[in-house]
């Protein structure tokens, strides 16, 4: 299982986090602001590796946090 | 696929080509129903199916083989409705055994707030074409008798929607069944060639690269699932799919027949038996999107728990298997048909938990797409261009897995 150290409450397993998504990433070849803002909303990144995103402590200090995962093997990193 | 499999069936093995009129990208149940379906109704042959692994090695391998019509949206059962008729017919015209067997679907309400939504849901099935009604906790009884309608003192069964419609079928017989009759035809199935690029001209797909080459192709169809954004991406395509795994389990064999299938979306948690008489579950999905299919304990805790609720007899029974696919789940829970806004490629994906259960319609529209390039009217609610346009087709309640 995936454990998430919170800053607050320390190391606590994934059950008590609710994820909040990855941080959103428009490329930079989108330029059109419709579309940015098409991109901003709906797409993701996705990536089979290394990606940031927020958690939601909901069952401990009700506070977000940002770290880093590795999707692949779904660990955080950092 | 071990060898005492293939020498059962009438699977031909080509070599690619330099080109082909259709490219399909991921030979699960999606691309090969495709395949199939244009060749048996629309007379393509010079069709290639590319697959990373083996046949039916993804998603369509690894579901839980419901196959069911009872969703929340009209679009929504209508195209699922569609899928539950051909599968009934898909024996017969494949002449391959999928081993189908309707078994009826009981939807399980625990709560008022539960109540109103199955029969919300009975209403909209009604009146768009899937039979769907709601039944008393007696009723619900009588169809499977191993219920216990105090839910554990917990969840009291206070009624449930019945779908009889509901069924399952062998998911890997169902791959072999439209890569047999495929194949049959002259479509190029070729298992074991990734695909790591797309050939572009200009802003157009033109083809893809291979291990085994550049294959150039009329038409493009990604029908990838899991790591449908590393496609994508290839052509600078942008998707509103996160990849969440999605864990399922067997017990051993229950030696009673275990009639209907049995979903709370309450507890969201379903439970069907298997020809071999082993009792089949899963759940919800894992929160956080990750291509790791690691097994977890903390899933068979959680599912052993809603599952034992409702079914005591479980307890007895020993776990013998848990496995996990990862899906594509699309923002609306709805999938994501047709065009992609790049020449030459065409996308069917989003299927998150849902795929099996869609295979012969999806094949059957995105055939018809292909071949004629027309959106079918019954997909034409679920193309890429929704997003864009504020015209999500949210249907979470109807997944079934969260």
């Amino acid at each position: 299982m995936l454990w998430i150290t919170c800053p607050t409450c320390g190391e606590r397993p994934v059950n008590e986090f609710r994820f909040g998504g990855e941080l959103p990433h428009v490329p930079d070849r989108i330029t059109d602001p419709e579309q940015r803002n098409l991109d901003w909303v709906w797409m993701q990144d996705n990536v089979d590796g290394l990606t940031t995103e927020r958690w939601f402590h909901a069952a401990g200090c009700r506070r977000w946090l940002t770290l880093r995962r590795n999707t692949s093997t779904d660990r955080v990193v950092g | 696929m071990n060898e005492f499999v293939e020498t059962l069936l009438d699977l031909t093995w080509h070599q690619p080509k330099k080109s082909y009129d259709v490219v399909i990208i991921g030979a699960g149940g999606h691309g090969l129903a495709t395949a199939w379906n244009l060749a048996v109704k629309h007379g393509i042959t010079n069709v290639a199916v590319l697959e990373a692994s083996y046949i039916g090695s993804g998603n369509s391998g690894r579901n839980t083989t419901i196959i069911r019509a009872n969703y929340g949206i009209p679009e929504s059962v209508r195209f699922y409705q569609r899928s539950v008729d051909l599968y009934r017919s898909l024996e017969d015209e494949t002449g391959c055994s999928i081993i189908h067997s309707t078994k009826g679907l009981l939807w399980l309400a625990h709560t008022e707030s539960g109540m109103r939504a199955e029969r919300a849901r009975a209403l909209m099935n009604q009146a768009c074409g899937a039979e769907t009604v709601m039944i008393t906790p007696e009723e619900a009884q009588e169809l499977c008798p191993q219920l216990d309608l105090t839910g554990g003192g917990r969840y009291p069964v206070l009624g449930a929607s019945y779908h009889p419609g509901g069924a399952t079928a062998r998911h890997d017989r169902v791959v072999w069944a439209y890569a047999q009759g495929a194949m049959r035809l002259g479509v190029h199935v070729i298992p074991h060639t990734p695909v790591t690029g797309l050939l572009r001209d200009g802003a157009r797909v033109v083809g893809v690269q291979t291990h085994a080459g550049p294959i150039s192709a009329g038409v493009v169809l990604s029908a990838v699932g899991g790591r449908v954004t590393t496609v994508a991406a290839m052509a600078d395509l942008r998707l509103p799919i996160r990849t969440h795994p999605l864990q399922a389990l067997v017990t051993n064999a229950y030696a009673q027949g275990f009639g209907p299938i049995v979903a709370s979306s309450e507890l969201l948690c379903y439970v069907s038996q298997t020809g071999r008489g082993q009792m089949l579950m899963g759940a919800e999905f894992d929160s956080q999107p990750s291509y790791s299919m690691a097994s977890s304990y903390e899933f068979l805790q959680t599912v052993s728990t809603k599952v034992t609720h409702l079914l005591p007899f479980l307890r007895d029974l020993r776990i013998l298997r848990q496995w996990a696919g990862i899906c594509d789940i699309s923002p609306d829970y709805s999938p994501i048909m047709g065009f992609t806004g790049i020449d030459g490629l065409l996308i069917t994906t989003g299927w998150g938990t849902w795929g099996f259960k869609a295979i012969p319609a999806g094949g059957e529209a995105m055939a018809e797409l292909i071949a004629t390039g027309k959106v079918p009217q019954l997909i034409a609610s679920f193309g890429l261009w929704r997003f864009a346009a504020d015209h999500a087709m949210a249907d979470q309640g109807s997944a079934g897995t969260r």
